[in-house]
């Protein structure tokens, strides 16, 4: 070794080395070029996409569901709003030992089995920072008594959100409906981005028909959450836009009375302003609880309301398909009256019955013994039917169709809620499509007296009666008053939808018919005295009496969901006031009441608190039992043929000047 | 640094101070001022977490102190010490391979009861030290004995830490000993052949290595092909630096770290924190310290007085540069991910300390210089 010590070559050495250092200089300056070469181009050519890259990673859009409008009646009374409700919440990830949790917060907050199931359900589905909900609308009482417990419960919580809450429950269940969760049908059809963060949607009523306005608009909040995705902070707020607060044209104090007043009966009940086709009540019996609804239903309850064979779930103001009965006179003889086949002086003889030639089926009077001789104003008073028997012979159906569907019979009237039924006024040519059979005169006859193929809804009834109201003017009808933006205080009329009027060729008919109908209230002998003798205003009114089973052949291959239960016959009533300056029509139909007067009770009451605001009508049987009990006399329920309406047995002599008070008593 | 004789009466100076205490004031400026850096962003990339970055400061205040005590020897007592510093290394290598603890899948920590530590770190310093003396002795160029040799002092160890297996030490402890050997001369024919030899292997190596770093090379080659597995760390570590931009998202601001997308933030992957926070400028300024460090620690050597002290400071400059590359290669995509921190910034006491000493040598090589040259 000491050898070649001595042999180095020691300035060669220093020269090789100082050249391998400018040599490792180079190479240290290439490398570092190389590394600039890349870090140029990550951070100023491609800098944007790395900034949208590390935004994506940190950024979350959550949104932001928008606070649903609310509904009031035209008054300002809420029908529908959003109550804050206070929901327990469990974060799993703060919780050490979850059973000892549940067991020490159940002396605090009731806990049932089910509540904890429904937890570890949701708890499984959803990450361990995020709070899982264990109890719904919890109590004020409980939320105090957990709060004074709070610091021994970490990472449980009690947070508030909005709950949907109807004031009237089942008072208001048809028309304004309730708001549940999205189903996978409605997930199909609706716009993801406008149910951004939303979980319920309206499900029936105005909730539904104006979902689009009271829903709102989402908002979005950006939250910067890490890489497992535990958010941290907000950048960015968007409270999107509130739903629209809606006025609905109900009356709540009508709508209340004519709940109260239907009683046990199931039916329904429709008011119209004739003027303006506004709805001022509109009531469905027997009504359900919405609440159950919006918490969200058990499979169990939902099947009980169901299968109720009352139906409450059904919608019988708009969906209900009841013979019209003897309520489709008045627009018959005005149908009479316009083609000419009938002056307003025309009398029949009315012997109890009729046939038609060639054949030998009678055709009963409701009144066996007969009208006799009868005029047509008298016929409508005492709902004579082989007078209307005989003008539909007269009239035929082909005009009889052309007319009454004018009227609004048989088809919808368009009204602004969901699920509303056409009904059918039978003509020729659907008899032919359906059947596959010409048309029967019989048929004609029945179809006279509002029997037979014709089924109309309650809200259809009402249409024709504002129709009459108004001597030919009609308007849509409608639910919706006026819309209030978010946040203002300026309301947006609806305006009322005319439609295309019914001219008379001669307008005295009006008179006529208007008048006849007046009397239904106003004689002893009409129809709807019982209702009508009292009111401080002028009832123009028509009772109908249907049967509803039995001869019927449209129930035979219609699988109507509202083909009647039982046999008992149903009561109808149709009355507007005041009757020389109509502000209320009303339909009204009482499911097996049997005879039009008890529904022309209803009314009276729904019309009282409409143009009075207080009832005054008072049942004479409370009033004074003793007194009057001619006027009561009733018919006992026979359910015979074709209808039958109670009345005084003996028939009055011809139309009495009608001699009501004229105006009504403020 | 004239070391002549100036007069008798003269007030005493920083530089007679620095003198004394063997202190290269180059390195120490530079040095003390990567390690504020890397402190301040081990700070932000700690998650603000101040009990770590004091660790940290501690470990460097003991690593410059280690580094001023192992410059007052003198180069020459090293090039003795280094046979035997080698052979003891080598033998706690192989006791490491026996009874090594395991850690993260790699046996590389040796457990003394009292302190717990890898062999390999010692085998950094040792290796340049060795072939430097080995080197001294023989004539220069190398011949071709001379060259084997060295290429078994550096392989045995290497093999034995490769085997662990610590990819990214092996890789620096061969770089260490085989650029003492360029540095004496080995020819270029030599270099040349070697890389064929390798590039010739590398089909045999890769059969031979771990599943893990056979996965690294892959994503390496294509960080995109998993983004949420395996290519995750390249991926968000791009996904940092690029976002970074010219002038950075500001000291605490940046979110990949902070929000923990950016996985082993505080070590082997700091750059992109630093380059997210501080942008192109800042890695610039960052280079350009590193740099210096490097330009200086050749520059000393350059002026160093005999063969083993020249190719022991290009040996370690060099080196150290190397940490740089291949940490920094890795984190912006260029090179496959391996182990290497950076240098006096990842968080880390081992690396730190090691590199001080490493410095220290320099200074020691600077500040013994006698009159006149051997």
């Amino acid at each position: 070794m000491a050898k070649r010590d001595a042999i180095k070559d020691l300035p060669g050495e220093k020269h090789t080395f100082i050249s391998r250092c400018l040599f490792a200089i180079i190479f240290c300056i290439a490398l570092v070029t190389m590394l600039l070469v890349r870090l140029f181009n990550l951070q100023v050519l491609q800098h944007d996409y790395y900034t949208t890259r590390a935004d994506d990673n940190r950024m979350r859009v959550v949104p932001v569901p928008p606070v649903r409008g609310l509904i009031y009646d035209r008054n300002g009374v809420v029908l529908a709003q959003n109550k804050p409700s206070f929901v327990l919440e469990i974060t799993p990830e703060q919780v050490t030992n979850l059973k000892t949790t549940l067991q020490e917060l159940e002396p605090l907050v009731s806990i049932t089995p089910k509540d904890i199931e429904r937890f570890r359900d949701r708890m499984r589905k959803s990450p361990r920072y995020r709070g899982v909900p264990l109890r719904n609308n919890l109590t004020m009482e409980e939320v105090a008594r957990f709060e004074i417990n709070r610091y021994d419960f970490h990472g449980v919580d009690v947070t508030a959100g909005l709950n949907r809450n109807y004031p009237f429950g089942a008072t208001t269940s048809h028309l304004v409906g309730y708001v549940g969760g999205i189903n996978e049908k409605e997930l199909q059809k609706i716009d993801p981005d406008a149910y951004q963060g939303l979980t319920q949607i309206g499900k029936t009523g105005v909730e539904k028909s104006h979902e689009d306005l009271l829903r709102g608009t989402p908002g979005s909040k950006i939250i910067e959450a890490n890489a497992y995705g535990r958010p941290l902070r907000e950048l960015d707020y968007d409270g999107g836009k509130p739903g629209d607060n809606l006025y609905l044209t109900l009356d709540m104090r009508v709508q209340e009375e004519a709940e109260q007043a239907m009683g046990d009966f199931d039916g329904a009940l429709v008011a119209i302003d004739p003027r303006n086709g506004e709805i001022i009540a509109m009531v469905s019996k027997p009504g359900f609880d919405p609440q159950l609804f919006v918490d969200g239903i058990d499979s169990k309850t939902y099947t009980s309301l169901n299968e109720d064979p009352d139906r409450p779930l059904f919608n019988r103001a708009l969906q209900g398909l009841y013979p019209p009965g003897s309520t489709v006179k008045p627009a018959m003889a005005l149908t009479g009256l316009e083609y000419g086949v009938v002056k307003p002086d025309h009398r029949e003889f009315c012997p109890g019955e009729m046939t038609l030639p060639n054949s030998t089926h009678q055709y009963h009077c409701w009144k066996h013994s007969g009208h006799g001789l009868i005029s047509l104003p008298d016929a409508i008073t005492q709902s004579c039917d082989v007078f209307f028997y005989k003008l539909s012979l007269l009239l035929g159906i082909d005009r009889m169709h052309e007319s009454m569907t004018q009227f609004g019979l048989g088809h919808l009237t368009g009204v602004d809620l969901p699920q509303e039924k056409a009904g059918l006024y039978p003509s020729r040519e659907w008899k032919q499509r359906t059947y596959h059979q010409g048309w029967y005169p019989g048929e004609t006859l029945n179809t006279a007296i509002g029997q037979g193929y014709v089924q109309v809804t309650p809200i259809q009834l009402a249409q024709m009666t504002a129709r009459i109201a108004m001597r030919g003017l009609g308007f849509k009808p409608h639910i919706l008053h006026a819309i209030q933006a978010p946040g203002s205080k300026d309301l947006t009329l609806v305006e009322p939808q005319a439609l295309p009027p019914i001219v008379m060729q001669n307008p005295q008919a009006w008179d006529t018919v208007i008048q006849a109908m007046v009397n239904v209230t106003s004689t002893p002998h009409g129809t709807g005295y019982a209702m009508g003798k009292t009111a401080p205003y002028m009832i123009a009114a028509k009772t109908g009496t249907a049967q509803v089973a039995g001869l019927n052949p449209a129930f035979k291959n219609r699988s109507i969901a509202d083909t009647p239960y039982r046999l008992r016959d149903q009561a109808l009533f149709i009355a507007f006031a005041p009757a020389d300056n109509p502000r209320i029509a009303v339909a009204a139909v009482a499911e097996h009441g049997s005879h039009g007067s008890i529904a022309g009770i209803i009314v009276r009451k729904v019309m009282d608190m409409y143009l009075l605001g207080k009832v005054t009508y008072q049942d004479p049987a409370e009033k004074n039992k003793a007194a009057a009990p001619a006027e009561q006399t009733r018919a006992p329920d026979n359910t015979e043929e074709q209808e039958d309406e109670d009345e005084h047995d003996e028939p009055f002599p011809d139309v009495p000047a009608p001699t009501p008070p004229s105006t009504v008593r403020p | 640094m004239n070391t002549f004789y100036r007069g008798p009466a003269r007030e005493p100076r920083l530089s007679d101070l620095l003198d004394r205490w063997h202190i290269d004031l180059w390195l120490l400026t530079l040095l003390v001022v990567v390690c504020c850096i890397g402190l301040m962003v081990l700070y932000s990339a700690s998650g603000q977490s101040l009990p770590m970055v004091i660790n940290q400061a501690e470990r460097m205040v003991l690593g410059l102190g280690l580094m001023i005590l192992v410059a007052q020897a003198p180069p020459e007592w090293y090039r003795t010490v280094a046979p035997w510093l080698y052979a003891f290394t080598l033998l706690l290598l192989a006791l490491t391979l026996a009874l090594g603890s395991t850690a993260k899948g790699a046996q590389r920590w040796l457990d003394l009861g009292v302190v717990r530590f890898q062999p390999s770190e010692i085998m950094k310093l040792a290796m340049p030290m060795t072939v430097a003396a080995f080197l001294h002795r023989r004539r220069l160029p190398p011949r071709l004995i001379t060259i084997a040799i060295t290429l078994a002092l550096i392989g045995i160890p290497t093999a034995l830490i490769a085997v662990q297996p610590d990819l990214g030490t092996a890789l620096l402890i061969v770089a260490a000993g085989g650029f003492a050997l360029f540095f004496a001369g080995f020819g270029w024919r030599w270099i040349f052949g070697a890389l064929i030899a390798a590039a010739a292997a590398a089909p045999v190596l890769w059969s031979r290595l771990h599943d893990y770093q056979r996965d690294r090379i892959m994503i390496f080659l294509n960080p995109e092909r998993d983004p949420l597995g395996a290519g995750y760390h390249i991926t968000q570590s791009k996904i940092a630096i690029g976002s970074g931009g010219l002038f950075g998202k500001g000291w605490l601001h940046g979110t990949q770290a902070k929000l923990e997308f950016l996985p082993e933030a505080h070590t082997d992957f700091i750059f992109a924190v630093y380059s997210e926070e501080f942008g192109l400028l800042g890695i610039l300024m960052l280079l350009a310290l590193y740099l210096a460090i490097v330009g200086r620690g050749l520059y000393i050597s350059t002026r160093a007085q005999d063969t083993f002290q020249r190719l022991l400071g290009a040996s370690l400059s060099l080196t150290f540069f190397i940490y740089i590359f291949i940490n920094t290669g890795m984190v912006i995509g260029l090179m496959p991910v391996v182990g290497v921190p950076l240098p006096l910034i990842s968080y880390g006491g081992s690396a730190v300390v090691n590199l001080l000493i490493c410095f220290g040598m320099l200074m020691s090589i600077q500040t013994h210089r006698k009159l006149l040259s051997s």
